[in-house]
């Protein structure tokens, strides 16, 4: 028995002291970052966007819209995604500990004008056109109801009112014509119509995702087709472009694509890589997109919204890309 | 064999904890430092694979669907291989080992969701490999009239090891610094860390309970299956069923909590270590409790607060006080059910085949709750979350009926 206690102290004390060894070597490894200059949201020919790289990782960063692979600046402010257009910028980041969340709202010189807490993890984030509504999606891991896969919640803030939707999930569904309702029912990816009460979104229910448009002022949501995930719609206000799972299953991957609303047709856009991102307009022709490359990394890609051409390298080590 | 005697000796002061065995409190060591590593990598996988990695949450799901169907077969292989070659030890350690190895398989699988597909399910492989043995051993090291204070003390060691995790896991993120993707390399390293502190303990302090060496035939598939025909393992399992089918799933349970609290999103998290913390208080007290006034009615009554919760969330009523009041009825009926049906099975099942008998019901009881879980979402959507909730309730009392009349004494006699 002693020698037996003896083993264990030493086996426990090697381990232990492997493990504190691990910690102190990671946390001497941490950067420090230094802000480049002030970022402003206002409008102008810029693209914003959260950076990966290893010196100033989670930081909000611009670079000029004619010159993406050039100098950044990199603000103070970290997010884990952000979104800005008309002036007003959205932020979701840690509050406290990795357990909880909050929404910043920004205005144009990345000063905090509301903040919400959140719970779940930060996943989407989009600001209507004219920067008056924020909307907003987390994932959601104690609904275990289907067994240990997330779920979602999308929320909206109307900056001009401060009316607060936490959660769609209250909203009154129609599926196909027909009142809907359901435990699973999850909600993402929303997206604002240029009157700032209408909006797009993805529902899913029952293992079937649909495009969904939505009323926030009826507090109202109707499906419109299936297998479409995450709109973004156009700022002309005529195509949504999306991500749909390959054949409809998503362990084949997401395919981009663009849905021209008024002809009802679909056209797959020629990255042929698998993203699973909103789409992002940066004009009326191009399409912005993060793919992540390898823990903490990604870059920003655009391709052409007309199915032609082919994806090329935005902005190297970003993501959550805006075109401000 | 010593150790037993001792036990044995030692029951006659009854209700002292040192008369539970020195085994059990041995396993419930390896189960409490073993949940301190799980729980760790729990509470930060979802903020790995989402932030770190950019995993969809269906990416997700589909890691996570891979396992579920896959471990149930292998448990049952795993408890006959246990009691096949006498060595519950052995497999329960095999277990325990493959765990340990997959916490350094999420460092190396690196952003690939198939890798880490495949690291988890290692993960619950292990799992499912370990815990029957581990259940029989401690059938096997504790005095038959204690079991139930055995598992007890067993099931809150366990138990406090999975309030540690996350704990732990959010010290060593502070320590690294949140922002730094190294950061859940070093959760993933302390996790191995203190699984393999784990095993090294069951390795060093559990005892082998090696069942006398009978009829090589006592050990066989035709052995196995017969289990199935003796009246008491078919009671146990209908009791198995009957358990899994009245359980609707947690989540569920906390979802309509939240739906009658708007702001409860907020504290979602915080409702599972309500029910956690009743659970651990309570397990110890319910089994000896279960001892002394008999295994059964305390089933029952676990059953009766549970069909009490149901009530609670089907009825108008909501507020703080009866958030509080539901999750602890909620902890003490997985107290008064959890380790109590075990401690019911362990005696009903022959020494030499014990681990498999053991599986099978863990197995059928996961099985049925898979079950009444995708019921009761169907039961959602088509007649609304009172409703369901509310025939959910007079299922848990349908299930308190069905639990008295296949396990009732005068029926065991027969």
């Amino acid at each position: 028995m002693k020698v037996r206690i003896l083993i264990a102290v030493a086996g426990v004390l090697v381990l232990a002291g492997a493990a504190v060894a691990y910690v102190g070597f990671a946390s001497a490894r941490g950067h420090d970052v230094t802000a480049t200059g002030a970022v402003s949201l206002s409008p102008g020919p810029r693209l914003l966007f959260r950076s990966t790289a290893d010196a100033d990782r989670g930081h909000v960063a611009t670079v000029s819209a004619t010159d993406p692979g050039g100098a950044r600046t990199v603000s103070p402010l970290s997010c884990s995604r952000v979104y800005a257009a008309g002036g007003t910028g959205l932020c979701l980041r840690p509050d406290g500990d990795l357990t909880t969340y909050q929404l910043v709202a920004l205005d144009a010189r990345l000063a905090s004008t509301r903040e919400i807490p959140l719970v779940g993890l930060p996943n989407r984030a989009r600001v209507s056109a004219d920067g008056r509504m924020l909307a907003w999606t987390v994932f959601v891991t104690g609904d275990s109801y289907n067994g240990g896969m997330f779920s979602t919640r999308a929320g909206i803030l109307d900056t001009a009112t401060g009316d607060l939707a936490g959660t769609l999930e209250d909203y009154a569904v129609t599926l196909d014509g027909k009142p809907y309702q359901a435990a699973d029912l999850n909600f993402w990816g929303v997206t604002f119509t240029a009157d700032d009460r209408h909006f797009y979104a993805t529902m899913s229910s029952a293992g079937h995702r649909y495009l969904v448009a939505g009323d926030f002022a009826a507090h109202t949501i109707r499906t419109l087709r299936e297998n479409v995930e995450c709109p973004s719609l156009s700022p002309d206000g005529t195509r949504v472009a999306f991500k749909s799972a390959v054949d409809g299953d998503p362990a084949r991957g997401w395919r981009l694509s663009v849905l021209d609303l008024a002809a009802s047709k679909v056209t797959p856009l020629a990255e042929t890589r698998s993203v699973d991102d909103q789409p992002a307009w940066l004009d009326d022709h191009t399409i912005g997109y993060g793919v992540a490359r390898g823990p903490g990394h990604a870059d920003v890609w655009s391709v052409p919204a007309d199915g032609t051409g082919a994806p090329r390298l935005l902005i190297p080590e970003a993501e959550s890309p805006s075109a401000l | 064999m010593y150790l037993s005697t001792i036990g044995r000796r030692e029951h006659a002061a009854k209700g002292k904890l040192s008369a539970v065995g020195a085994n059990v409190f041995a396993l419930g060591a390896v189960s409490l430092v073993t949940d301190v590593s799980s729980e760790m990598v729990t509470a930060i996988l979802p903020v790995y694979l989402v932030l770190g990695l950019h995993l969809s949450p269906a990416a997700y799901g589909l890691v996570d669907g891979l396992y579920t169907g896959a471990t149930a077969l292998l448990r049952i292989v795993g408890g006959y291989v246990a009691d096949r070659v006498r060595r519950r030890k052995a497999v329960a350690g095999v277990g325990y080992a493959l765990s340990a190895v997959a916490k350094l398989g999420l460092l190396a699988a690196g952003a690939s969701a198939a890798a880490i597909g495949a690291v988890i399910t290692l993960d619950r492989t292990g799992k499912g490999l370990r815990t029957a043995p581990r259940d029989a051993l401690i059938t096997l090291s504790a005095p038959e009239p204690l079991l139930g204070l055995a598992f007890g003390v067993h099931r809150a060691m366990d138990s406090v090891g999975a309030f540690a995790g996350p704990l732990v896991a959010l010290a060593v993120l502070a320590a690294v610094g949140t922002a730094d993707p190294e950061a859940f390399d070093a959760v993933f390293v302390v996790s191995f860390c203190v699984a393999a502190i784990g095993v090294l303990l069951l390795v060093l302090f559990v005892r082998d309970r090696r069942t006398p060496r009978s009829d090589p035939k006592a050990v066989s598939p035709r052995a196995a299956a017969a289990l199935l025909r003796g009246s008491g393992v078919r009671r146990l399992l209908v009791a198995a069923c009957v358990l899994g089918l009245a359980t609707v799933g947690d989540g569920f349970v906390y979802l309509l909590l939240q739906h009658k609290e708007d702001i409860a999103t907020g504290w979602f998290p915080l409702l599972a270590v309500g029910t956690n913390l009743s659970y651990l208080l309570l397990a110890a007290p319910l089994g000896a409790l279960a001892d002394r006034i008999g295994r059964l009615p305390v089933v029952l009554g676990g059953y009766g607060a549970l069909a009490v919760v149901y009530l609670l969330l089907a009825g108008p009523a909501s507020g703080w006080l009866l958030i509080a009041a539901a999750l602890a009825l909620y902890g003490a009926f997985y107290a008064a059910t959890d380790g109590v049906l075990m401690a019911l099975a362990g005696p009903l099942l022959p020494e030499s085949l014990r681990t498999t008998g053991i599986s099978l019901v863990q197995t059928v009881q996961a099985l049925a709750y898979f079950a009444s879980s995708v019921l009761f979402g169907l039961a959602w959507q088509f007649w609304g979350p009172e409703l369901a909730i509310g025939v959910a309730a007079g299922g848990a009392v349908v299930a308190i009926g069905v639990t008295f009349a296949v396990l009732s004494p005068r029926k065991a006699a027969a």
